[in-house]
């Protein structure tokens, strides 16, 4: 009888669930379990993902990578470039019904500058102080000039939250975050979903055509495309290359992908203690045969089933700031084996710190084959990511292979890798004259004279001292379902949900 | 018999205490600074020195060990590295989901186990008996991430029969629920099937050759009674001692499991803790499953006495 009325119930359950599914629920498939959902505390590339769609920024980025308007209207810089003016959108309001204004913008900004943990104020120290000067005006004082300014706001220093919210919440914020973009909050399951839902108030809710949206990380490549295509997902995101072509021969779904600003590279260490004693820490020479010797297409070939594109430099090329003067060279063996000689090391042996992730793993093994052709034995040493972090900031390793994903501005992508002392140089890299042209970069917003600056640190970074090998750049992948339509990719690989619909 | 079982008890006590060195000790020997693991791609040196003294990273071994007993001593077992949220609640919040999908894998292995191993014994050395023995070796020998992969692929992805992975909560749907969880419970079980269904059958053989139960069929008795009422009971002494050890198998092999079914449960919680050095995840994570770990074996000793009556004078 127990078993009877049992199944009675799970019908009429599941009944009343299919009768309420009419809501249009997109299903989306992150590759990683986001971390925080504060903006001022968030660490991770996955984590912008979701805020994409529930905390709007003051500016953000068209899939060119210009800069367009949001929570923001328009901008201003001074005539000496140390204050930014910002003209704000009328009639928007935060999630919980609270008003956006200067005043809830100025507290965003500096909850960002001073919250214990932020990993915000890097991005945005050069703002010295902030003025209201009326309910939809405020403009940013800075120190010194500082032109990744602007890129930063249209990125997590950029998302305004509702001040009441940040002030109840204090240190929980992140578990019930308010901002001011098309979703709100419902609730969070730690590794299993974020379900977000349609905020009716929305500045922009013209354009929002999906009710609720719910983001499940899914870590294993394979599974997460078995979940798209038994149909438990409408998107997923960071497809692998090699899974491609069975997605698109598949008649349910279709696929999207653009060129990512994440590349992969060669950090060396020239000087973080005394690993870095050795040729190719030591000798530029050493490092030119290394850069010689490697075939850029090759990776990105075999290991991307060609999908990713060969590179050299920080930014891929075709970016308007990518130094046009230095393009990816040819391979030269003869070239490398001669400069080996000259240094004295033909039977040179370097021992490269691999990530354990697969696709890392023959990434190297390729560049390992090709630099044997020049004489190089290098050795691959598999370390476990966390691992390999910690021994390349306490300078345990003579080579890294690793990535980064990338940033909008050309800013992001070199100056803390390369700038003497700075946070993400672990080869420990200095070099004053790249150093003042990066200041120079940093000090004007005239494009021009910004590209000058990078040619300027290209032409040493490209051509002589070379303490990061650039090798390919990634491109973002997104499978999904024929049922969706209006998706459209941008280079930072944020889903952008506004305009997207369900069919 | 109470006094028996506060006996077993008491013992817990000290063990747990022990482990718990262990579990902490073992934790600081993963290379790699969590502050460093926790700062994100940035790595600014700022949030990596507020990290060091927000954790006391910055103290030594036995400090944060007094630090951490102390709070869990008091039922706090930190928070999350990573999510802030509560380690307690975490658990709280896993812990049934993988306590579920350990029991439906039990279930389906005792199922499965128990009636393949009589039979075997039963009808031992006939084809029947080497079919169950060789399901038994499959079983044994498939990995569950590779049979997992499989399953999701055959049933979810060509039969489109099941969802390919995720987990729904019997409280929200009680059909989703038992479509999320029994392939993962398939998977799960196998391995475990077999064993029971070996263990069954050499415990069955052995009691179907003793005195008793030449004494039993002699007076007459039907072969069914004979078998599940007169052997099967005392065969069963065994399996239930191997069932207990066999549970906690279940629950360590449902880190991989789950893994690759998404399922967000314990095994899933303490992998990704470990990749992300979120310490007071692992600590917390491991310091329960070695408490529960300890209490089964204490309800295996008082399941003996249930089923046997001679120790329980």
């Amino acid at each position: 009888m127990k078993w009877i009325t049992r199944i009675a119930m799970a019908a009429v359950l599941a009944a009343a669930l299919a009768s309420g599914t009419s809501a249009k629920t997109l299903r989306i498939g992150l590759a990683e379990d986001p971390d925080l959902l504060d903006p001022t505390l968030a660490r991770t590339f996955v984590g912008r993902i979701v805020f994409a769609s529930l905390c709007d920024k003051l500016f953000d980025i068209s899939p060119d990578l210009k800069v367009v308007p949001q929570l923001a209207t328009g901008y201003e810089w001074s005539a000496d470039n140390k204050a930014l003016t910002l003209k704000l959108r009328q009639g928007v309001v935060f999630q919980d019904g609270e008003p956006f204004n200067a005043e809830a913008v100025k507290f965003s900004i500096e909850r960002h500058l001073t919250l214990q943990g932020s990993t915000r104020k890097s991005e945005i120290n050069a703002i010295q102080s902030i003025d209201v000067l009326d309910e939809r005006t405020v403009r940013l004082n800075l120190a010194k000039p500082f032109a990744p300014l602007l890129a930063a706001l249209t990125d997590r220093a950029g998302m305004i939250v509702s001040p009441k919210a940040a002030k109840e919440e204090g240190k929980d914020f992140a578990l019930h975050p308010v901002c001011a973009g098309p979703f709100k909050f419902v609730e969070r399951v730690a590794q299993d979903r974020i379900v977000l839902e349609k905020f009716d108030k929305y500045w922009n809710k013209d354009n929002v055509h999906i009710d609720r949206i719910e983001y499940r990380p899914i870590i294993d490549n394979a599974v997460r495309v078995a979940n798209l295509q038994s149909g438990s997902l409408d998107l997923i995101e960071r497809v692998a290359p090699t899974d491609l072509p069975a997605l698109r021969k598949d008649p349910k779904l279709q696929t999207a992908e653009i060129s990512s600003l994440a590349y992969q590279g060669i950090t060396i260490n020239i000087a973080n203690g005394p690993k870095a004693q050795n040729p190719l820490g030591q000798d530029p020479r050493v490092r030119e045969a290394f850069d010689l010797a490697i075939d850029r297409g090759a990776i990105p070939q075999v290991v991307f089933n060609g999908e990713f594109t060969p590179g050299n430099q920080w930014d891929p090329v075709g970016n308007p700031y990518y130094v046009k003067e230095f393009p990816v060279h040819a391979r030269n063996l003869e070239k490398a084996k001669a400069l080996l000689k000259e240094a004295g090391h033909p039977d040179l042996v370097v021992n490269l710190m691999v990530p354990t992730t697969q696709e890392d793993q023959q990434g190297a093994q390729v560049l390992q084959a090709m630099v044997k052709e020049a004489g190089i034995d290098m050795r691959i040493q598999s370390v476990e990511f966390a691992t390999s972090l910690d021994r390349a900031h306490r300078g345990d390793f003579e080579a890294w292979y690793i990535g980064w994903s990338g940033r909008t501005d050309p800013d992001g992508n070199l100056y803390s890798f390369v700038a003497c002392k700075a946070p993400l140089n672990d080869g420990n890299y200095c070099n004053p004259e790249v150093d003042k042209a990066l200041e120079e970069s940093r000090s004007t917003n005239d494009p021009a004279a910004r590209y000058q600056a990078y040619k300027k640190a290209a032409e040493i970074l490209i051509e002589k001292d070379r303490p990061i090998i650039y090798l390919f750049q990634r491109k973002w992948i997104y499978g999904m379902t024929k049922a969706l339509a209006g998706f459209t990719p941008y280079p930072d690989g944020l889903v952008r949900v506004v305009g997207v619909d369900l069919k | 018999m109470l006094a028996f079982l506060a006996r077993r008890l008491l013992i817990a006590v000290p063990t747990i205490f022990f482990v718990s060195i262990i579990i902490f000790g073992l934790q600081q020997l993963l290379p790699g600074d969590p502050a460093l693991a926790l700062a994100g791609e940035d790595r600014d040196p700022n949030v990596i020195a507020y990290f060091h003294k927000k954790y006391h990273l910055d103290k030594p071994f036995p400090v944060r060990y007094l630090y951490w007993i102390d709070d869990a001593a008091h039922g706090d077992l930190g928070q999350s590295l990573r999510n802030q949220m509560p380690v307690g609640a975490l658990v709280l919040q896993k812990l049934p989901v993988t306590l579920e999908l350990g029991a439906v894998a039990f279930l389906i292995a005792l199922l499965i186990g128990i009636p393949s191993g009589i039979l075997s014994a039963v009808k031992a050395g006939t084809a029947l008996d080497y079919a169950a023995n060789l399901f038994a070796l499959w079983g044994l020998s498939t990995p569950n991430f590779w049979l997992g992969i499989m399953l999701i692929l055959l049933v979810s992805v060509d039969l489109g029969w099941l969802p390919a992975s995720g987990f729904v909560p019997p409280t929200e749907n009680l059909a989703e629920n038992l479509r999320t969880i029994i392939m993962p419970a398939f998977v799960l079980g196998n391995a475990v099937a077999a064993v029971i269904m070996r263990h069954t059958r050499s415990a069955m053989l052995q009691v179907l050759n003793s005195d008793y139960v030449r004494t039993a069929r002699a007076k007459g008795l039907s072969e069914r009674t004979v078998v599940l009422h007169h052997s099967l009971r005392n065969a069963l002494i065994p399996v239930i001692t191997l069932g207990a050890l066999e549970f906690g198998q279940l629950l360590s092999g449902a880190v991989l499991t789950e893994q690759v079914f998404t399922i967000p449960g314990f095994g899933k919680l303490i992998v990704d803790a470990v990749f992300n050095r979120d310490y007071a995840v692992v600590q917390g994570v491991v310091l329960v499953t070695a408490t529960i770990y300890i209490l089964l074996n204490i309800c295996a000793d008082f399941a003996y006495f249930l089923v046997n009556p001679r120790l329980r004078s």
